[in-house]
């Protein structure tokens, strides 16, 4: 058998282990997935709604609606790799107890993954029911955006735990989330449609940004074709660096869990 | 008859960016036998845990772990052991139960043999009363004797335990103490890090003492304190006048001294504790006549300077 190769049964104990310490507290921790959305629905709906009607025509909260499905995935993914996993890693030394069994460092970066995938789903998953339950979102056919939200999860599993091995003290993880996240959240196609604003280089530029691909799948799957049109080409492209990103970044993350946990 | 070790390290060195850890050490612990680490902090002894079951690579040397090289076989090695941190490592809103059981699901068991292993360590370790509420209830006493449950879930042949006893009480170390006879009784073998020597002269069969990642002697306690030192050992606060006074005459005695305390070593006390007693400005001072023990042997190997004769 060829060495360091992950070991799916060891990697879903150490998922299973995250998995019996939510199921505790499920109900306490999946509450606001729910209430999440009714705040932007209430605000955006109700709120800047009423003054603005339209974009790209469609009414305003059903165009932020796919958009901000990949955001609370991402969110989902991004709490438990950066936070969570480094209490894991130097404060409770969870990991340092496991590597004492058959489990590997790379069983554990495949657990994180898996389970950091399993809270994107529910976060993201919840936004996509209550959108749909309120109508906004297009019943059945927003459905389709189901396996966006693992989309998302994993690329942003995969950016933050690159970040978190590499990530000294706590510190940085305000960077992450204020720097990093926040102007992604801001810039990519969520809240306004990023070709009828901006252009040539720009626009280039932002193909560069990792939640701009998901919001673009994830609005193709709510509404098809329909305002900016993407092409086949740009769909393809768009999972072809969710997925290429994705990878890279774990085969990044595997070394690095390796030098990390065992000095 | 004799087996071949359960672990057997050669030449065994580990070294960090800014300095040596391990510098050479060479060990064999037998099958059956309860075998201490001794050392001071930052001796080395917990690296040489962490090389022994695979999670840190030496920088030279060879391990084998139930004639395994562990290098190579590091998942079937540790399959077969258990190691207790010298942290406990617990989910603290977990149960005891529930602990066991994310840590028996790291070994790859299944029901129903993890419920039955789970019941049968919390019967051993008397968690029984406590094992369905919250691990940061416990306290730590019943914290420590959870994380030993927990290296014990796969049945391992060899059991790692990192200083076991730091910071419990007194009753609690016998407690554990006695679990660690049970152990050895039912044929485990167990590898322990300590710096209470009476800790390891009650538990261990064989000790090595490390300083500065080398051994500095390996042995029996008992047969370690006799042929390094003596039987008796005779204590007092004296200058080094009165020292000379003390030892004037008498022929390659050990002594060690460690700031203003004279330690002198013979296999019989009673005549130098005669002459303590007369000796000037001593009267009313008072001294000590007390069996050698292993904490002589390793303030002697590792501290203070042993010199032979006066």
């Amino acid at each position: 058998m060829r060495q360091h190769a992950v070991s799916w049964p060891h990697a879903l104990s150490v998922c299973w282990r995250n998995a019996a310490m939510y199921r505790r507290t499920w109900k306490l921790n999946i509450l606001p997935n729910f209430f999440e959305p009714l705040f932007y629905l209430w605000s955006i709906g109700l709120g800047v709604g009423a003054y603005v009607s339209e974009m790209s025509g469609m009414p305003y909260v059903q165009f932020l609606a796919p958009g901000l499905v990949c955001v609370a995935a991402m969110n989902g993914a991004s709490y438990e790799v950066t936070y969570n996993v480094y209490v894991r890693m130097h404060y409770e030394k969870m990991y340092a107890a496991m590597l004492t069994t058959p489990i590997e460092p790379e069983d554990i970066l495949i657990g994180e993954l898996l389970w950091a995938l399993i809270r994107a789903s529910i976060y993201g998953g919840c936004f996509l029911l209550v959108t749909m339950a309120f109508g906004v979102a297009p019943f059945p056919r927003s459905l389709l955006a189901l396996p966006v939200i693992p989309l998302s999860g994993v690329l942003f599993a995969a950016i933050g735990l690159a970040f978190t091995l590499r990530a000294n003290t706590m510190e940085f993880f305000s960077f992450y989330f204020t720097l990093f996240l926040t102007p992604l959240f801001l810039f990519s196609d969520i809240f306004f449609p990023l070709a009828e604003r901006f252009s040539g280089p720009w626009l280039l530029l932002a193909e560069a940004l990792p939640l701009l691909h998901p919001v673009r799948l994830s609005r193709f799957a709510f509404y098809g074709a329909h305002g900016a049109q993407p092409t086949a080409a740009l769909l393809l492209w768009d999972c072809v660096y969710v997925l290429g990103l994705s990878f890279g970044l774990l085969l990044y993350a595997r070394g690095w869990i390796r030098r990390r946990l065992t000095a | 008859m004799p087996t071949s070790p359960i672990i057997e390290a050669v030449g065994l060195v580990k070294r960090f960016e800014d300095r040596i850890a391990v510098d050479g050490l060479d060990l064999a612990v037998p099958a059956t036998e309860c075998f201490g680490l001794l050392g001071p902090n930052g001796a080395g002894k917990t690296t040489t845990l962490r090389m022994i079951y695979g999670v840190s690579k030496p920088t030279s040397g060879a391990i084998t772990v139930f004639g395994l090289d562990v290098a190579r076989h590091g998942r079937a090695v540790r399959g077969r052991l258990g190691v207790t941190l010298q942290e406990n490592v617990l989910i603290d809103s977990l149960s005891p139960i529930d602990n066991l059981r994310v840590f028996g699901r790291y070994h790859l068991l299944r029901e129903p043999e993890l419920s039955r292993r789970i019941e049968q360590l919390i019967t051993d370790f008397e968690l029984g009363s406590h094992a369905r509420q919250r691990a940061e209830t416990l306290s730590g006493g019943f914290k420590r004797r959870l994380a030993i449950a927990m290296s014990l879930i796969n049945r391992p042949e060899l059991l790692i335990l990192d200083e076991p006893t730091t910071g419990l009480d007194p009753a609690v170390r016998h407690v554990l103490w006695n679990e660690v006879r049970a152990l050895k009784a039912r044929g485990t073998t167990v590898l322990l890090t300590t710096h209470y020597m009476d800790e390891a002269e009650r538990l261990c069969d064989r000790v090595l003492i490390m300083s500065n990642g080398k051994a500095v002697c390996e042995g029996p306690p008992r047969e370690l304190v006799e042929s390094r030192l003596a039987r008796e050992v005779l204590e007092l606060d004296c200058t080094a006048a009165e020292e000379r006074a003390l030892l004037e005459g008498l022929a390659a005695v050990k002594t060690l001294r460690s700031g203003a305390r004279l330690f002198v070593f013979a296999d019989d006390v009673g005549p130098l504790a005669l002459r303590a007693k007369q000796l000037e400005g001593a009267a009313g001072r008072s001294f000590v006549v007390r069996p050698a023990n292993l904490e002589d042997v390793f303030l002697a190997s590792t501290g203070t300077s042993l010199e032979t004769g006066a």
